[in-house]
């Protein structure tokens, strides 16, 4: 009995402290995420609830089903379930949108970075305009503005008119163009990228650089050998930061796109379809499957990632 | 200093302001044309306005559905500020446990802590839809504010955990021997002290509660109720066939003011926010 008394007496205080998050781990987080994993093994259907029933595999096999040619299946209750045309699209979609604006809003921080790390005055100056789109880029204001902006009579058409371009394309209705668009408004907000690069740059010594060039090392050859591995620890974490960041994203899709996917679901994202199913729709079973899968695709890349770290990332010189 | 450097910084200034002004034209094109006259604002792709008018901020104030921008404005700061002190609150005492205090169970609870920063919000989304559902919630601003009371922004616990780490351990043990209690200790020598990485998570609360889409989409029903991010995209409208298109720049142009004070007021606190837990901005 003393024993717990002493546990309690110890541990109150803290648990005390931690009882907010607590709460909200428990009621917000771990609960939900079991309910969903639950869910999504049903067709919980938000308007008819109380029709629920189990129904296996049957939402994974209705996302993934059209990749081998399903159109429709019958699930375990015997229902006929029609596979979702839609949900291989708005895969490649998103991973095209991931896979080609975290390289290139990467690179762009960098090579930005690298630029404003010489001895320079007014750096501080600099680096505020730089972060500007990054400050403003996720709200609605700016999603407007930039669907106005590539429009066929848009401004970016305007300018290109001027510079003898002719048969300009209307960049959002246009399908080829529509993702590039959206690519472009995310490489544009790399303000917080290049302040934590910039941060990371400023810890590598410059003796390091002088004795490079003493040894006769150009410049190439001195971001090769010195800047990447230095700044490698820095790379990973941006690298993780914009991946999680990037399968997730969800408003300016939908502002482009208008509330879908956009001309034939050229901008379809994963959380756009998936807020389409649960919320037009109501499918919330099959939402919830959606979600999960999600979940373990951001949870495989990072993965994928932290594994392939031990061969690129280097914490300190002269190993 | 040497001719070859001036030369050569000089040239590194021309090129990051040009970079520069190119990536702000879209930004500084959008607050110019919202003082054009409505007609003018897309045969005019110039940042020199031939006319000055306040007319679209006019129009555009009047909002939709009788409801003004004014009730929007209202509606968005209101919002973010119980989120800030529901974000100060409740971050600050989950840190101060996970930074200063020893209990039995300290490594797995910040384990857990630390996975949920990487969790996807959208795996609990569909149920924190129904439970809020369940509890009458939804067309109210209790399932966006309630969650902020309980922690659930991990990002601002790692970086008050981060802050609270670094600061000496011998004032606490002062304020201990003096008599103070745990809870005194927090509340007089550590919140006080922490109070750089406090304005850092008031700040990016409010920016990230003021341009949240997704929660007011899902949870704001009414058009009285809606901020000012979720009229902005009923003003602007699904297919985009909006007539005054002025007056929604006008209203996007005022939306991002607040984002630009606080920024250029505060930014050693948003550098600080950014480089220690790399927080979006």
């Amino acid at each position: 009995m003393s024993g717990i008394v002493t546990f309690f007496r110890r541990n109150a205080v803290a648990y005390m402290f931690l009882t907010p998050w607590l709460l909200g781990f428990i009621i917000l987080t771990l609960y939900p995420m079991i309910y969903s994993l639950g869910l999504s093994f049903t067709d919980y259907d938000f308007t008819q609830p109380d029709a629920t029933q189990f129904i296996g595999l049957g939402n994974y096999v209705k996302m993934f089903g059209s990749a081998f040619g399903l159109s429709e299946f019958t699930a375990s209750t015997g229902e006929v379930i029609r596979v979702d045309p839609y949900y291989m699209k708005s895969l490649s979609v998103t991973f095209t949108y991931v896979f080609v604006s975290v390289p290139l809003k990467m690179i762009f921080a960098l090579a930005v970075a690298m630029l404003m790390n010489q001895k320079l005055r007014g750096v501080p100056f600099y680096r505020a305009v730089y972060y500007i789109p990054t400050l403003l880029g996720g709200s609605i204001a700016i999603a407007v503005l930039w669907r106005k902006l590539f429009e066929k009579d848009g401004l970016v058409n305007g300018f290109l008119a001027v510079l003898g371009f002719v048969d300009l394309p209307g960049w959002i209705t246009n399908p080829n163009y529509a993702l590039g668009t959206l690519i472009l408004l995310t490489v544009w907000q790399f303000g917080s990228s290049m302040i934590i690069f910039l941060a990371g740059l400023k810890q590598i010594p410059q003796e390091y650089y002088d004795a490079a060039s003493v040894d006769g090392a150009n410049k190439v050859r001195q971001f090769f050998a010195i800047t990447i591995p230095l700044l490698s620890p820095v790379i990973l974490f941006n690298l993780i930061i914009q991946i999680i960041s990037a399968f997730q994203a969800f408003t300016q899709a939908y502002i482009i796109g208008g509330g879908k996917g956009g001309v034939l679901n050229s901008t379809l994202f994963y959380t756009l379809h998936m807020y389409i199913q649960g919320w037009t729709y109501h499918e919330m079973g099959y939402a919830s499957a959606m979600a999960w899968v999600l979940l373990l695709i951001i949870g495989g890349f990072t993965l994928l990632v932290f594994r392939s770290s031990s061969w690129w990332v280097s914490y300190g010189v002269g190993e | 200093m040497k001719n070859g450097t001036f030369v050569r910084h000089a040239m590194t200034h021309i090129f990051i302001i040009a970079l520069g002004l190119f990536m702000i034209y879209p930004v500084a094109w959008m607050i110019v044309s919202s003082f054009k006259p409505n007609n003018l604002i897309f045969s005019d792709p110039g940042l020199i306005p031939q006319t000055v008018t306040f007319e679209n901020y006019v129009t555009g104030w009047k909002g939709y559905a009788g409801t003004s921008f004014g009730t929007f404005f209202t509606n968005s700061l209101l919002m973010c500020a119980v989120a800030i002190v529901g974000n100060l609150i409740s971050c600050s005492m989950a840190a101060y446990a996970f930074a200063r205090l020893k209990f039995a169970g300290k490594g797995f609870w910040f384990a857990v802590m630390m996975a949920t920063l990487m969790l996807p919000g959208h795996v609990t989304l569909v149920p924190r839809y129904i439970m809020f559902n369940t509890f009458g919630w939804v067309g109210t601003y209790l399932p966006i504010l309630v969650p902020k009371f309980l922690a659930t922004d991990a990002f601002f616990v790692f970086l008050l955990v981060q802050f609270m780490r670094s600061l000496p351990k011998e004032i606490e043990e002062a304020a201990i021997i003096d008599g103070c209690s745990k809870v005194g200790v927090f509340l007089r020598v550590i919140i006080p002290l922490a109070s750089p990485a406090l304005v850092t998570t008031a700040l990016f609360t409010f920016l990230w509660t003021w341009d949240d889409f997704f929660n007011h989409l899902l949870y704001l029903t009414r058009p009285d109720t809606y901020t000012v991010s979720r009229a902005l995209r009923t003003f602007v409208g699904d297919a985009g066939a909006v007539s005054n298109w002025g007056g929604a720049l006008a209203m996007s142009t005022l939306s991002i003011v607040p984002a630009f004070i606080l920024f250029f007021s505060l930014q050693k606190y948003f550098v600080q926010g950014i480089t220690t837990t790399g927080l979006k901005g």
